[in-house]
């Protein structure tokens, strides 16, 4: 069904969110807007909100007052993959979907993560970046508008991280949903992201556009410029 | 930057005597016949067997104040030739079965009201709390009061007995089922009763089989005490009989068979245990 007249202009749209803990103000007033199909990073210090803002855009934090759109279909992909340890893989991959649990579309989106073989495992026999692997699965069998992804290679150690990274770009260009990345690695944000913002005293404090080709090279001369400006933005002195 | 001055020259070697320094050494293997774990574990329990049996052997144990074990296994044939024993257990497994039931009913009820609902809770959880605090065996002449010396106070019992133990690990194992598998539940699209289906009761099944091990356990025990109210049937009257006329023979045959049907219990559910909980990641033992 294509609907022209309804179709959204925005995936997301935020303005004027506030969210206090006890008093304690964590997001103030911000403004965010994510166009379709548009990947975005979210930097900031540990505790600066990005992660209650992202609670806030899954539905899980509504102690909220300001106004919030998201799309119906969105997914999360926590730090922690979050499986359930009493089901098997692939039956965690398809939790939740309506109708019986379908192992062939559990089975399809486990082959797209690259771990058909571990379909029948147990969880407690993956190790971190496989359970990860199952994690994005599980996030894109529901076929998203929205991405959530919490530092979700924040546990990975530096070589599964690169190369889940690169999963992670090459899914995002396959299924073409918003993605909102929240880390504190400022490579990531830059070899992942169309735009990444900086997050500060609860509100976006910086956004850089990032007109790099894809796949990025680090050591791209305007990439270190990005980054100097990056890490300048929060706090840090970059290159002694 | 202010703070700490990093020393940019190096500190002198220091120097280490002999006596600072130590020597870690290989763990001595053991020579010669090295017996069996599991013969070693028996030796105990064989070397009290043999003791009984030659105290009883050489009279200095009487018979009437403990049979001797070539007396009880003699006596616990007969019993169960004579079909005197297993009716007896067949009238006290029905017992525990039946009061199994309804504790075990109760419990769930109870843990899951308590378990899933906040009201439930408040309401619920002080009250068994308080029952709790009665020594249950206590509650014998109410029982009987209440529900005569028939069958209903001895189930009733046994109920009890169950109920209280499986409410309590049922319970915290249902509220100790991790906070962030709910939360990602819901972002899975769980309805409420979905997150119930496939986190919270399985999240709760590792709570609930301890606590289904301490009702079995405690089920046996209540049975015990309630055989003791005026029964006609059942191990528990074999043994009252046997006290009458001095037989320690047939209440010796009487304990021994509690303790086999209760280890029998415990088998099955530890083996429903290694069943159900096969995804668990815990220490398996080496």
């Amino acid at each position: 069904m294509t609907d022209t007249l309804t179709t959204a202009l925005t995936a997301v749209s935020v303005s004027n969110l506030t969210r206090a803990f006890d008093g304690r103000v964590v997001i103030a007033g911000l403004d965010l807007e994510i166009a379709p199909g548009e990947f975005v990073a979210l930097l900031g210090h540990s505790g600066c909100g990005k992660s209650t803002l992202l609670r806030v855009l899954a539905g899980l934090d509504t102690e909220i007052s300001g106004e919030v759109t998201v799309p119906r279909r969105r997914a999360v992909a926590f730090q922690a993959p979050r499986l359930l340890p009493w089901k098997r893989v692939w039956r965690n991959v398809v939790l939740g979907l309506p109708g019986r649990a379908d192992r062939a579309l559990a089975d399809r989106y486990l082959d797209e993560v690259g771990i058909a073989e571990r379909a029948g495992a147990w969880p407690k026999t993956l190790s971190g970046g496989e359970a990860q692997r199952v994690s994005l699965a599980r996030a894109l069998v529901r076929e998203p508008d929205l991405l959530l992804l919490d530092e979700p290679f924040g546990a990975l150690d530096a070589l599964t991280r690169v190369k889940a990274q690169q999963l992670v770009a090459d899914l995002w260009q396959r299924h073409g949903c918003a993605v909102l990345l929240v880390t504190h690695d400022v490579e990531e944000a830059l070899r992942l992201a169309d735009r990444v913002l900086v997050m500060r005293d609860g509100v976006i404090a910086h956004a850089s556009r990032v007109e790099l080709d894809r796949p990025r090279a680090i050591t791209d001369p305007r990439f270190v410029e990005l980054r100097a400006q990056l890490l300048a933005e929060l706090g840090v002195e970059s290159g002694r | 930057m202010s703070g700490i001055e990093l020393s940019t020259e190096k500190a002198a070697a220091r120097t280490v005597s002999s006596t600072d320094l130590v020597t870690i050494r290989p763990a001595r293997k053991r020579h010669g016949l090295r017996v069996p774990r599991p013969v070693r574990r028996g030796l105990g329990p064989v070397l009290l067997l043999l003791a009984w049996y030659v105290a009883s052997a050489t009279g200095v144990l009487s018979a009437n104040t403990l049979a001797s074990p070539t007396d009880v296994i003699h006596q616990g044939w007969q019993l169960i030739e004579n079909g005197q024993l297993p009716s007896a257990i067949y009238a006290s497994g029905q017992r525990v079965v039946i009061g199994f039931a309804i504790g075990g009913s109760i419990a769930i009820a109870l843990a899951l009201v308590a378990g899933l609902f906040r009201l439930g809770e408040d309401l619920v959880d002080a009250t068994v709390g308080m029952i709790r605090t009665i020594p249950w065996v206590g509650l014998i002449p109410m029982f009987i009061i209440w529900f005569g010396i028939d069958e209903a106070p001895k189930i009733a019992l046994v109920a009890l007995g169950v109920a209280i133990p499986l409410y309590f690990n049922l319970y915290g194992g249902i509220r100790s089922v991790e906070p962030q598998l709910v939360e990602a539940g819901t972002t899975l699209g769980l309805n409420r009763w979905g997150l119930v289906r496939h986190i919270i009761l399985p999240g709760a099944l590792p709570g609930a089989l301890v606590g289904l091990r301490y009702a079995l356990g405690s089920a046996w025990l209540a049975l015990v005490f309630g055989e003791q109210i005026n029964a006609t049937d059942g191990i528990g009257y074999l043994m009252n009989n046997a006290e009458e006329f001095f037989q320690t023979d047939v209440i010796v045959v009487c304990l021994v068979t509690y303790a086999v049907l209760g280890l029998l219990c415990d088998l099955i559910v530890r083996v429903l245990g290694t069943y159900l909980l096969a995804w668990r990641p815990s220490f398996e033992g080496s």
